[in-house]
């Protein structure tokens, strides 16, 4: 399925992480998962959350640059190789990935967040391969 | 030993005297060959006829750089180009320089001016003058050459940059008198550390520095790692290049060339003429140059002129080095730099208002600007290499309009902070 990821734009200055968490966590919002992707003097703050476009609205009263990108959500079982046989059926269709990130959301499963460079292929790859793949809608 | 002792130790009536006659034939000159100049006095209803003496000088209207900029590239020229035998220029503040032509006898006087200011350094005949002024458009490494070569001594043409060739013709040549930025004369005294130079193993004596601002603790600094004379020295193509002011061995001000060159200071917000030995704005007037002659020339440099007689017998007025600026321009490693210049580049790149600040920092001896940029939703993306091109693109057309490297630095918004709703745009953090 696509979701909306919000992402934030951070300096590498103490507290701001702490902040964001704070403004969400105030508002009601649950994180289900976030990363970090950082360079030498900034970071951007990539978040799957229960209401995206009310995180958005809120970050952004807070004075923050926040942005809402369209990623893919991939359930694969959680055990050793289902990432490797996610990946491997991308590889060969040729879908170039930006950036990802996992995590688990009980024992059985794992799920993968996906920004392909063409979103649009990877959902139509990952539809025809669902056989290979545990592929679901749910969150 | 002074150079032209006749006009440097002048009394102060025969100085007004020659300054009267001169400005009188500068302003009837302009008047009729420049209409810029013309349109400006017509506005104040003046005629040549009312200019009879210097005291009438704060009657003529003020020249700013933008009129250079606006008669762009040969506007304000008072002679045919048939008679203009070189050009300079300076940066631009938006991209375009400003450009200044010299006839034969510009070029005359522009030796003797560089001339006397080296004898006030001490410098004479029996020198080597190694020339690490830039050469080319910019006025420093020409300037001095010609004055160093009216004088006798032996010109070193290395321009600016190459440290090690510098240090190696120090040595081998045996230079005695050193000309660049005080910033690279730290920097020279630092690569002879690294390198075991003994400065003392060298015959290096003095040193003229100008081109940016620096204090009396650079002085010292300099003074003691390089075991030389450090001497400021003042000047700027708008009115002639180096030579319009220079200090004598005295190192208590700097003797204005004022037969050339007529200094007022003004009040930088009322503009009006301030009492001799108040602080303001620093205004030329030339009254010899013949390609471009300048009235009332804004150089936005806070400073005071000391009318006394120096103890090195010169009468020439003195003026202190300069305090500041009455404007935001900011010189780095010798570029003059508007914070407006940056704000068009950045506007360029965006439809909405960029907000940014500008900090200075001297990092061991050598200035650098850092361009804070907050990242507003029109910047903003998802993608780090994006955010990184966009941090590259910044820095590449910064450094394309204003020939520096900056480092950009990407920031959240509103962490810049306002004032009245505009932001603020400078720190300047040199200890100099």
């Amino acid at each position: 399925m696509i979701i909306k990821q919000v992402s934030v734009f951070l300096e590498n200055k103490r507290g701001r992480l702490n902040e964001v968490t704070h403004i969400l966590g105030d508002a009601g919002i649950n994180i289900s998962a976030f990363t970090i992707a950082d360079t030498s003097d900034f970071g951007i703050l990539r978040l799957v959350v229960s209401d995206p476009d009310k995180a958005k609205k809120i970050l952004k009263q807070n004075q923050f640059s926040v942005q809402t990108t369209d990623v893919v959500l991939v359930k694969t079982t959680n055990e050793p190789g289902s990432l490797a046989k996610l990946l491997e059926v991308l590889n060969s269709e040729e879908i170039f990935i930006e950036y990802m990130y996992s995590f688990s959301k009980n024992d059985d499963a794992a799920i993968n967040v996906i920004r392909p460079v063409d979103i649009q292929k990877c959902m139509n790859i990952l539809q025809s391969r669902k056989d290979k793949l545990l592929f679901t809608d749910e969150l | 030993m002074i150079w032209n002792e006749k006009i440097e130790c002048a009394t102060r009536e025969e100085m007004s005297a020659i300054q009267s006659e001169r400005l009188i034939k500068t302003v009837e000159r302009v008047y009729h060959n420049v209409p810029s100049y013309r349109a400006k006095m017509q506005e104040k209803g003046l005629v040549p006829g009312d200019i009879k003496s210097v005291e009438d000088l704060s009657k003529l209207p003020f020249t700013e750089k933008t009129d250079l900029r606006d008669n762009y590239p040969f506007g304000m020229f008072t002679v045919p180009m048939s008679e203009i035998v070189r050009v300079h220029a300076s940066s631009g503040t938006t991209g375009k320089p400003t450009v200044v032509g010299y006839t034969r006898n510009d070029l005359t006087m522009w030796s003797e001016v560089v001339t006397r200011t080296l004898c006030m350094a001490g410098v004479g005949q029996d020198d080597i003058v190694q020339i690490a002024y830039g050469y080319g458009l910019f006025t420093g490494g020409l300037g001095m050459h010609y004055g160093t070569e009216n004088l006798g001594a032996t010109v070193i043409p290395i321009s600016g940059g190459n440290t090690q060739k510098q240090l190696q013709l120090m040595q081998d040549f045996g230079s005695s008198v050193i000309a660049c930025t005080p910033s690279y004369a730290l920097f020279l005294a630092e690569v002879m550390k690294e390198n075991n130079i003994d400065p003392e193993s060298l015959k290096l004596r003095v040193g003229i520095f100008g081109a940016e601002p620096w204090s009396e603790n650079m002085r010292k600094e300099i003074e003691a790692k390089l075991k030389i004379k450090a001497i400021d020295i003042y000047g700027l193509s708008e009115v002639v290049g180096p030579g319009v002011s220079c200090e004598c061995e005295e190192q208590a001000g700097m003797h204005i060339n004022e037969d050339h060159f007529i200094p007022e200071i003004i009040h930088p917000e009322t503009l009006e003429p301030m009492p001799p030995g108040e602080i303001g704005e620093l205004v030329f007037t030339t009254v010899t140059k013949e390609g471009i002659p300048i009235i009332r020339y804004r150089t936005h440099d806070l400073t005071r002129l000391i009318y006394d007689k120096c103890k090195c017998g010169r009468t020439l007025v003195r003026m202190e080095k300069c305090m500041g600026r009455s404007d935001d321009m900011l010189i780095i490693r010798g570029v003059n730099v508007f914070p407006s210049q940056i704000e068009s580049v950045l506007l360029e790149m965006s439809e909405t208002e960029p907000h940014y600040l500008l900090i200075v920092e001297r990092e061991g001896t050598l200035d650098v600007l850092k361009v804070m940029i907050e990242v507003q939703e029109q910047f903003f993306s998802d993608e780090i290499h994006k955010l990184e091109e966009l941090k590259n693109k910044i820095k590449h057309n910064i450094q394309n309009t204003l020939g520096i490297t900056v480092a950009v630095k990407l920031v959240e918004p509103k962490t810049i902070e306002r004032t009245a709703g505009k932001s603020k745009r400078v720190i300047d953090n040199r200890k100099i």
